[in-house]
Formats: structure tokens, sequence, C-alpha cells
């Protein structure tokens, strides 16, 4: 290990392997920190992804796809299922072996990685973000560095100490409980939604299939439902009525921040990827590609500003990523609160006249369509969507 | 000046939690430390405004209503 490194990264997550990468791709020196003994564990994640997002980054390959995703199944309070086609195809990812292995692609761009290591605070010079203070194997150290990346996902502490808001309010947090089962059917190219007060209020709940037959079954309740109901109690009616006997393989906890982009992702000295800058797609939830494209374009900026020798050119990436993401997440983010609190008795009658579209016309815009004639103050937004690419 | 001579009424019950952090990114005073496999409430910087215990997943964290003194 050197003394001083031109960047540290603390988090090991796609975000934080993507910023890791890209900043070593300038060719400056990159170590990225990780405070779990292994980089791609715990798995806290529905695993779902498009196709198209991941090929930016990675050559899809049968050692981290567990499954094909060509079909997307809507299940409403009234058990009414429709099934679509998707015009994009997805994957159900093995996110243990993909985070590894995006690790393992920085690290073949020449970033240094060291797991086991807390990042407990900040050095500062002149106001500035100068380095870390971490803990490793029960002993504190300080490293330095010119810039650093935070990529320490929902927790978000790294840009606090600099002076950040990062904490998201309670109602913006999807509290998540997920089990991967085996043992069970489920159409292995379909990911399933399930919809309604009883089972996901204000959100969804899914069921994602895995290869052999076995699937991640979770969802998610803002800290609003979490004051009454915990998401474990959800999960828990859930299984009892529908897979009482699965076997069950991992049990997890873990939080989406289903927000929009934080108002600041950058400061003298440090930038912010992926989840800990609320860079999560607020309507679906999904932050994997989100977050590695944050962290591509946030370690590009901060590898050019070192070559440079312009550290403020850093503070070009908010406007960066708000161009690429940022501004539509801010749609999406309008959207998700006009259909989550959609009515069980609107779930159903969308459901009711999407089943009478025969499969082939099933598509994405026709439900979105359905949808408005329930909701026609939706159309705004969602012409929005669509026009601003 | 330490944050008013506040007790905690928060309670990690014990070996449950699962490490996930969705009360660290709801917390506002940063007063919750997440380690591997270690939590920890600063009662210094807490002032038991109840939101992490809201956006547990699983149940970990309670309030306890303060008992009433004499
Ligand atoms: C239940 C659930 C289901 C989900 N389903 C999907 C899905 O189907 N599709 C999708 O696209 N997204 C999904 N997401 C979201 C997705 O998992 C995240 O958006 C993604 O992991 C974010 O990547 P990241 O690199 O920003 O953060 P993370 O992957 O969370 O990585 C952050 C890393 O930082 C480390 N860290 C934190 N603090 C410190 C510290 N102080 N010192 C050192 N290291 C630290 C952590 O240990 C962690 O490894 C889901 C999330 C949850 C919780
Ligand atoms: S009660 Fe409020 S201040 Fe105290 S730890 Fe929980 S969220 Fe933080
Ligand atoms: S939200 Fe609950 S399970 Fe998650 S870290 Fe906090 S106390 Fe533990």
């Amino acid at each position: 290990m050197k003394k001083e490194y031109d960047v540290i990264v603390v988090g090991g997550g796609p975000a934080g392997s993507m910023a890791a990468r890209f900043a070593a791709e300038q060719g400056v020196s990159v170590l990225m920190l990780e405070k779990d003994r292994d980089i791609g564990y715990p798995v806290r994640c529905g695993e779902a992804v498009s196709k198209a997002g991941i090929e930016e980054f990675i050559e899809p390959n049968e050692a981290f796809i567990s499954a094909t995703i060509d079909k997307f199944g809507m299940i409403a309070p009234d058990g009414t299922e429709v099934v679509l086609p998707l015009e994009q195809i997805g994957y159900m990812l093995e996110r243990r072996v993909f985070d590894y292995e995006l690790a393992k692609q920085a690290s073949s761009r020449g970033v240094e990685i060291l797991t086991r290591a807390y990042v407990n605070g900040l050095l500062f010079e002149n106001e500035k973000v100068s380095g870390v203070k971490y803990e490793y194997k029960g002993e504190q150290h300080e490293l330095k560095c010119k810039v650093l990346i935070a990529a320490d996902g929902v927790e978000s502490r790294v840009g606090r100490w600099a002076g950040i808001k990062t904490h998201i309010d309670f109602r913006e947090m999807e509290s998540c409980v997920q089990y991967t089962v085996s043992n069970i059917d489920v159409d292995p190219n379909t990911l399933l939604f399930y919809f309604g007060k009883d089972v996901a209020p204000e959100g969804y709940f899914w069921i994602f299939p895995k290869r052999n037959r076995s699937a991640n079954i979770g969802l998610g309740v803002s800290g609003e439902i979490g004051k009454k109901k915990s998401a474990q109690t959800y999960l828990n009616t859930f299984m009892d009525k529908h897979y009482p006997d699965a076997p069950i393989l991992t049990q997890i906890a873990g939080g989406v921040p289903s927000s929009i982009t934080l108002e600041k992702i950058s400061a003298p000295g440090i930038i912010l990827v992926g989840d800990a800058a609320r860079q999560v797609n607020p309507l679906s939830g999904g932050g994997i590609v989100s977050g590695m494209i944050g962290g591509k374009i946030g370690g590009t900026v901060v590898g050019e500003a070192i070559k440079k020798n312009d550290l403020n050119h850093i503070l070009t990436y908010d406007k960066a990523w708000h161009d690429r993401l940022g501004k539509r997440h801010e749609i999406f983010e309008r959207l998700k609160n006009g259909i989550y609190n959609f009515s069980d008795e609107k779930f159903n009658s969308i459901a009711h006249a999407f089943s009478k579209v025969p499969f082939e016309k099933r598509t994405l815009e026709n439900i979105f369509k359905t949808a408005l004639i329930n909701k026609p103050s939706l159309l705004i937004d969602i012409a929005k969507v669509f026009i601003i690419k | 000046m330490g944050k008013r001579e506040l007790m905690l009424l928060i309670e990690v019950l014990p070996n449950k939690c699962d490490f996930c952090g969705c009360c660290v990114g709801v917390c506002p005073e940063d007063a919750i430390e997440l380690k591997e496999a270690e939590i920890k409430i600063d009662a210094d910087l807490c002032t038991n405004c109840s939101k992490c215990v809201w956006s547990c997943p699983i149940e970990v964290l309670k309030f306890n209503k303060p008992q009433k003194k004499g």
C-alpha cells in the first residue's frame, strides 16, 4: 500500500467499483476501502437489471446471470394477473459474483482494494477533504488523498462528515426485507409485481425468479407505513398465505433511498456516487445501473481533475449527473407519487382493462395509457419522461 | 456543549440487527454507528426522534416511553 493516493473510494459496491475503475482509467492512483470482509456479500438486493444497462460496463456472462427476463407481470389486489412482454430484455444477477467481477475489473485497471477497512472519519486541509481515518483489524489508521469518492451506500455517512446533507426523509426510505427461496413454481422469465394496500402499501411486492426454481421474494415499505407495521410483518403474511413451506435460503434486510438525487453531490475534495448520492431510480427502486452510471461519471471527472491539476473541476460532476439521469429521476419521483397512491379499486380496474388487451398488444406504453384513464393528470408527467430523454 | 441532557430512549434489541443501514440513512443527527456487524447509538447525539424506529424493516429498534420520575 502507498502512503498517499490520488483517489480513495469508500465502499466496494457497483458505484464504488465503477468510480474507482473510471478514475484509474485516467491514469491516477486509486484505493478502494470496504468495511465488509467480502466484496459483494451480503447481497441486499432484488438483483434485476436491464441488459442494455449493464452492457455499458461489462460483457454479460452466465457466471453472474441467473435468469433472463422477457416478461413483466402485475398482480392486482383482487388477484387479477396481467403479464406483458418487455420490449427490452432484462437479467437477474448473482450479485455476489457480479459485484466481485466489477471489483476485479477495477483492479485490472490498477485499483488497489482493501476489505475489512471501516472508514470512520475524514481528514481536512484548508476546509477541503484531504483523506480518511479508518479502522482495520482493530487499529486506527489515516490515509491522505487528493479526492475522496463516497460510495458508502444507503447509510451515506461519509458525505455528512464533509458537510453535505445526505440523510433522507424517513417517508422516502423504502425499508425492505427479502427472502431467497428455493423449490417454488414461478415462471423463470417473468418479474412479478404485486400491488395493493394489504401486500405492499404505497409500493410493490416482488417475486423475481432465479435459476433452478428459486426466487427473490420481498417488499419495501416507507417509514410512514413502518410506523404501524414493519416490512417483516408484511412479508410473513404473504409467505404464510402463498408459500408456507418454501425453503428459505437467505433472509436479508436493506434500504432503498427512493428519493431524487441530493441537492449537492460534490464539495471541495469529495464527490458522492450511487446510493450515497441518492442516485436510485425512485419509481422502480433500481439502483445498480444508475449507481454505476453515477460512478462512471464521477470517477471520470475526478480522474480528469487530478490529471489537469484542477481540483475545482470535480464540481462539474453535479451537472453532468443531472443531465444524464438526475433530471429524469425528478420526473420518476412524481410518477411514483401518482402511481403508488392508487387505491386498490384503481389497481383492479387497470388490471381488468388491461387483461382485455391481447398479449401481443400489451406494452408498457399501453399499461400507462390504461393507468392514465384512471388518473389523467399523470399524463403530463409521463409525457415528460418520454420527451426529456 | 452536548445535545442537552436527554436520556436515550431508543433501544437496540439484542441479536436482531441485520446491519442494513436503513436507520442510519434516515437519522438526521448521524447518531448511529454501523460496522460490518455492530450497531451503536450515540446518546450524546440522539434526539429520540424515532425516525430510525419507523425505518427499521425488521423491528430491531424500540422507543421506550420515558419513566416518570418520583
Ligand atoms: C431489498 C433491495 C432490493 C433491491 N433490488 C434492486 C433491483 O432489483 N435492481 C436494482 O437495480 N437495484 C435494486 N436495489 C438497489 C441496489 O441494491 C442499490 O442501489 C445498489 O447496491 C447501490 O450500489 P452502491 O454501490 O451505491 O451501494 P452498495 O452496493 O450498498 O455498496 C456500498 C458499500 O459501502 C460499504 N460501506 C458503507 N459504509 C462504509 C464505511 N464507513 N467504510 C467502508 N465501507 C463502507 C458497504 O459495506 C457497501 O459494501 C435493491 C435494494 C434493496 C435494499
Ligand atoms: S431517534 Fe432520531 S436521532 Fe436518535 S438515532 Fe434514531 S433517528 Fe437518530
Ligand atoms: S434498520 Fe434495523 S436492521 Fe437495519 S441496521 Fe438499523 S437496526 Fe439494524
